[in-house]
């Protein structure tokens, strides 16, 4: 089932024109990876989703995003509703200046109407669980999240996220700041979380692509070139340049 | 040749980096030197905590408490209008303002620091200190409110830019990771930004302060100058910086009245002192 659909999207900043009628599909409980050189726009795509590309001026953009359905690019879009359902995991790890227990609880902290320790302390141990954390932090709980390191982070970020119980989970290049080992064990992490969320993942590592995704879009400077089952756009590319650079002969 | 010139230019500056180094030395020793003196007179405790300020009767009596609660109190009150408005100012200007109005704001508290304080204590003079009499029906207008009141206006310049400076440095990312999770503006600034720049916000406050208690000009305009331990902030007091500009120029060098003036710049340059390096704490915690 489709779950965000993109109808002839484009977006200007300025006059760049960053997007150009990009029209696709995103399946839930699947993974989808968009690759592409730097600068081709996947990080601005991504950044539709949850409307993150709103803080910049000069922004324009016309088409359609349907989530489940309803086009969040109108001006009656309720963006806090919109985030909770739309979480997105940033390229390097951004926990709070706060303790780990706060860090998890800060979405419910800010979306509840009165919140309760006990469900407070559910939210975190649940989160941390998912993330696989929680035998690691569990008597860490009050230390600040400054002092994790750089996977625990990202760990931390994503279970942050997981906190606020969304639908789909963006992330952009969530595994650039981190060491192979580390970028092993974030991917297994994905695997595992595509069964409850729907998950896009902006990289520009071809080799992770391969490995994590099910369906991969192939974009260029604003163009969506190419998309389809990930198997298919690596080995049997139907594009030229969609060919041109998964063998490395650009980008 | 060319080594020759190195090596001049070299001392040359070394020579600058020294001198204020010196300076301040020479000027410290010297209020030792004068300030000192006192304490062969009267003792430490009853100097600092006599409630009796008599310099020219006799024998003299020489306790700056009422002083010292004088200038606690100006400042006290300063701070408490000073810290709302100047945070604030400093949130609002970094966080919520449209660009142009940013830059009109930053402009406005720019101007502000540069109106001189015998400027500031003169308007105050005329407007304030008859406004304070009316509303609260007092004999004086000129009391220890009318200075605190001027003095937040000291204050808030200081406040305002190094607070702002606080909340610019806080990563960007912080903002979007709150952004992101559905927090709406006021959600991340005082859930996220306000305290990662906690410490920045707090150094801002102690140099504001830090200006006030040393503020001299206004608050002797305006404060009434009654050395007498004062029971509410709308009563007159005396400031320990008024007293020594009041009445330095008629102290008989020598005397006990002229050492005792120099002790209370010590004093001064204790609490200071004290409040910079607090200060400087913060700001090196944050970085």
């Amino acid at each position: 089932m489709a779950k965000i659909i993109t109808k002839d999207l484009n977006l200007w900043y300025g006059g760049f024109h960053a997007l150009k009628n990009i029209s696709l599909s995103f399946e839930s409980n699947r993974i989808t990876a968009i690759i592409g050189p730097s600068g081709c726009g996947k990080s601005t795509l991504l950044r539709v989703f949850n409307r993150m590309n709103d803080f910049i001026e000069g922004l324009r953009q016309d088409g359609e995003v349907l989530i489940d359905g309803v086009n969040i690019l109108n001006g009656k879009t309720d963006l806090v509703a919109l985030r909770k359902r739309v979480g997105m995991v940033f390229q390097r790890p951004n926990p709070f200046p706060l303790s780990v227990y706060e860090n998890i609880v800060f979405g419910e902290r800010i979306h509840a109407d009165s919140v309760n320790q006990d469900t407070l302390d559910e939210v975190v141990e649940n989160s941390l669980k998912s993330v696989l954390l929680w035998d690691e932090l569990k008597d860490k709980l009050n230390k600040s999240a400054l002092m994790l390191s750089l996977e625990q982070k990202q760990r931390l970020c994503i279970a942050r996220v997981i906190a606020v119980k969304p639908d789909v989970l963006l992330m952009d290049e969530p595994c650039s700041a981190l060491d192979p080992q580390a970028t092993m064990r974030i991917e297994e992490l994905m695997r595992e979380l595509k069964n409850n969320y729907t998950i896009i993942i902006v990289t520009h590592s071809m080799q992770q692509a391969a490995r994590v995704s099910d369906d991969a879009g192939f974009m260029l400077l604003g163009e969506l070139i190419e998309f389809g089952n990930t198997d298919q756009i690596f080995t049997a590319p139907h594009d030229k340049r969609t060919e041109d650079y998964i063998t490395g002969r650009y980008g | 040749m060319r080594k020759f010139k190195e090596f001049i230019v070299e001392k040359l500056i070394l020579i600058c980096g020294i001198a204020s180094i010196f300076f301040v030395i020479l000027i410290f020793l010297f209020l030792l030197k004068e300030g000192l003196a006192v304490f062969k007179t009267v003792s430490l405790f009853k100097f600092l905590l006599g409630k009796n300020w008599y310099p020219i009767s006799e024998p003299p009596q020489l306790g700056i408490l009422p002083l010292i609660l004088g200038s606690l109190l100006v400042t006290l009150g300063a701070a408490i209008i000073s810290i709302p408005i100047g945070v604030g100012c400093a949130v609002y200007i970094a966080e919520v303002a449209p660009t142009q109005t940013k830059e009109i704001l930053k402009a406005g508290i720019e101007l502000l620091a540069a109106i001189p304080s015998v400027v500031l204590g003169f308007i105050g003079m005329v407007t304030l200190v008859p406004l304070v009499k009316n509303v609260f029906h007092l004999p004086t207008g000129l009391t220890a409110l009318s200075g605190s009141i001027m003095l937040a206006f000291m204050a808030m310049p200081t406040i305002v830019s190094i607070a702002e400076d606080a909340l610019y440095s806080v990563p960007k990312s912080y903002k979007e990771g709150a952004f992101a999770l559905g927090a709406t503006r006021w959600q991340t600034i005082h859930r996220v930004m306000l305290p990662a720049a906690s410490s920045g916000i707090l150094a801002a406050v102690m140099l504001g302060v830090g200006r006030g208690i040393g503020e001299t000009m206004a608050v002797m305009m305006i404060t009434g100058n009654a050395a007498v331990i004062p029971h509410s902030i709308l009563a007159p007091v005396r400031t320990l910086t008024a007293t020594i500009a009041a009445e330095m120029g008629e102290a008989v060098v020598g005397s006990e009245h002229y050492f005792a003036l120099f002790a209370i710049g010590i004093v001064l340059f204790v609490i200071s002192f004290a409040v910079n390096v607090t200060a400087d704490l913060f700001l090196h915690k944050r970085q």
